[in-house]
């Protein structure tokens, strides 16, 4: 690997940001507003592909990675690695989905946010992975760190069907659910262009998550080898001291 | 590995009530709390008998989380953590040691503080049985899940803020589905309340496994 990102990288870049582009496109001009939203419902066009990205590939990938580490014959840093930057994306981009999640409830709900099953869930998990975050942050000898954050991923994962059922039927057994989740709501009149547009946008995200995990897997790969190299630099110097002080 | 979880859990209670902080500190804490969440709601008795169960389970949490750290701060002194490495003990068994311990103490901490809601917020008990199997299953599932992040943070500078960080969000449900069943229980609709206390028992039966199977190696590294 190089200091530089490779041409595949490079077109991968080039690839997703047209893909964006078009997305922007297809949402801002060609689709028509929705019957009942009007034009909030472009919003979704952002929410649904982000909301995908954050939850399946991002912190499935940072799941499958810590499994993979913590199991001995493919542990490698590697896999620590990807854990990492994917979990990393995956906060950002869930980050993004409740922000316009927000956005477009204070526009259809008339409210910022609402109690309903899936919002909660989804900010629990956004808690869960930043705590997650903050575990590969805290200093250790990279071993020890990287089998740690490897367990609370697993942990994490593991609470999340829990949260998952808990808020369904926080929300079904005693309230009667006041507001449809978005999914009721969009489902019966997505047909058309506004079905492309909305499969457009979860392949331009994919790409860009792509292009993203790249540079940040590099980034982090990076980093590793300087550390090893500090290291390596500062034994021989304590060497070097040593070999003076001996003549 | 049961006669380990014994000598952990006998060795923990005998540090708890030699320095008397669970007891001294701890516990007049979480009545505090109770008080403070009167005054922050209104000292309306209705409201306060509506909300109880859920400010019973919130107090509950944030007395547990001090418990927990109170476990590992043990263990850092002296530096008995590598006494413990070196014991040879179980690594299954020395989970289940400290996770009873943790939930020995947060069973007093709920007798103190159910009598605290009853006198305090005039709260009626119902639904003894309910209410006793929900207990059970949250304080073995907050005992266990708390066990298993208390030595993940346990040793590092941070973990004063970085143990409720990521202890909260895992114990989420915990704190839902045990206040749901204790208003289930008092409001004389068992029905409504059994879902809640099957699935603590499910988190409570997760994390058990989970902490049997992953202390031994989170203990060597912290």
């Amino acid at each position: 690997m190089t200091t530089k990102s490779s041409p595949a990288v490079r077109v991968l870049g080039w690839l997703s940001a047209v893909t964006l582009a078009l997305t922007a496109v297809m949402a801002l001009v060609v689709t028509p507003g929705d019957v009942n939203m009007g034009d909030s419902v472009r919003l979704l066009y952002l929410h649904v592909p982000t909301a995908w990205l954050a939850m399946y590939v991002a912190f499935g990938l940072t799941t499958l990675a810590s499994a993979l580490y913590l199991w001995k014959r493919t542990r490698s840093r590697f896999w620590d690695l990807t854990a990492g930057a994917s979990a990393e994306i995956g906060v950002l981009f869930l980050g993004l989905t409740l922000l316009i999640g927000s956005l477009w409830g204070r526009i259809t709900w008339g409210v910022w946010w609402t109690w309903d099953a899936r919002l909660t869930t989804t900010a629990v998990l956004f808690v869960l992975y930043v705590g997650y975050l903050a575990v590969r942050k805290v200093p250790a000898s990279p071993e020890v760190q990287s089998r740690r954050a490897a367990i609370v991923a697993i942990a994490a994962f593991l609470d999340v069907p829990i949260v998952h059922y808990a808020v369904e039927w926080w929300r079904t057994l005693h309230q009667d659910a006041s507001l449809g989740s978005p999914q009721r709501v969009l489902d019966p009149q997505i047909t058309g262009t506004m079905a492309w547009t909305l499969l457009l946008g979860v392949v331009a995200f994919t790409l860009l998550y792509c292009w993203l995990m790249a540079h940040r897997f590099r980034l982090a790969w990076m980093e590793d080898r300087l550390a090893d190299r500090a290291m390596q630099i500062a034994i021989e110097e304590r060497r070097a001291e040593a070999e003076v002080a001996a003549s | 590995m049961w006669r380990d979880a014994v000598l952990v859990a006998g060795k923990d209670l005998r540090v708890e009530v030699r320095s008397r902080v669970g007891i001294n500190q701890v516990i007049p804490f979480a009545v505090l709390v109770l008080i403070v969440f009167a005054f922050a709601l209104d000292s309306d008795r209705a409201t306060l008998a509506a909300v109880g169960p859920g400010l019973f389970w919130v107090t509950v949490l944030f007395s547990g989380l001090l418990a927990i750290q109170r476990s590992f701060v043990i263990e850092s002194d002296d530096d008995a953590r590598d006494a413990l490495r070196l014991s040879g003990l179980d690594g299954g068994g020395i989970f289940l040691g400290k996770a009873a311990a943790v939930a020995a103490q947060l069973v007093l901490l709920e007798v103190v503080l159910a009598l605290g809601v009853i006198v305090l917020y005039g709260v009626q008990l119902r639904g003894a049985a309910m209410l006793l199997l929900t207990c059970v299953a949250a304080t073995v599932g907050l005992a266990a899940a708390g066990t298993v992040y208390g030595v993940i943070a346990a040793g590092l500078r941070v973990r004063d803020t970085l143990l409720p960080l990521l202890v909260l969000p895992v114990l989420a449900p915990v704190l839902l589905a045990a206040a749901r069943a204790c208003e289930a229980a008092l409001a004389g609709t068992p029905a409504e309340g059994w879902p809640w206390v099957r699935m603590l028992t499910v988190f409570a039966t997760i994390y058990v496994t989970f902490g049997v199977v992953a202390f031994g190696p989170l203990l060597e590294e912290a």
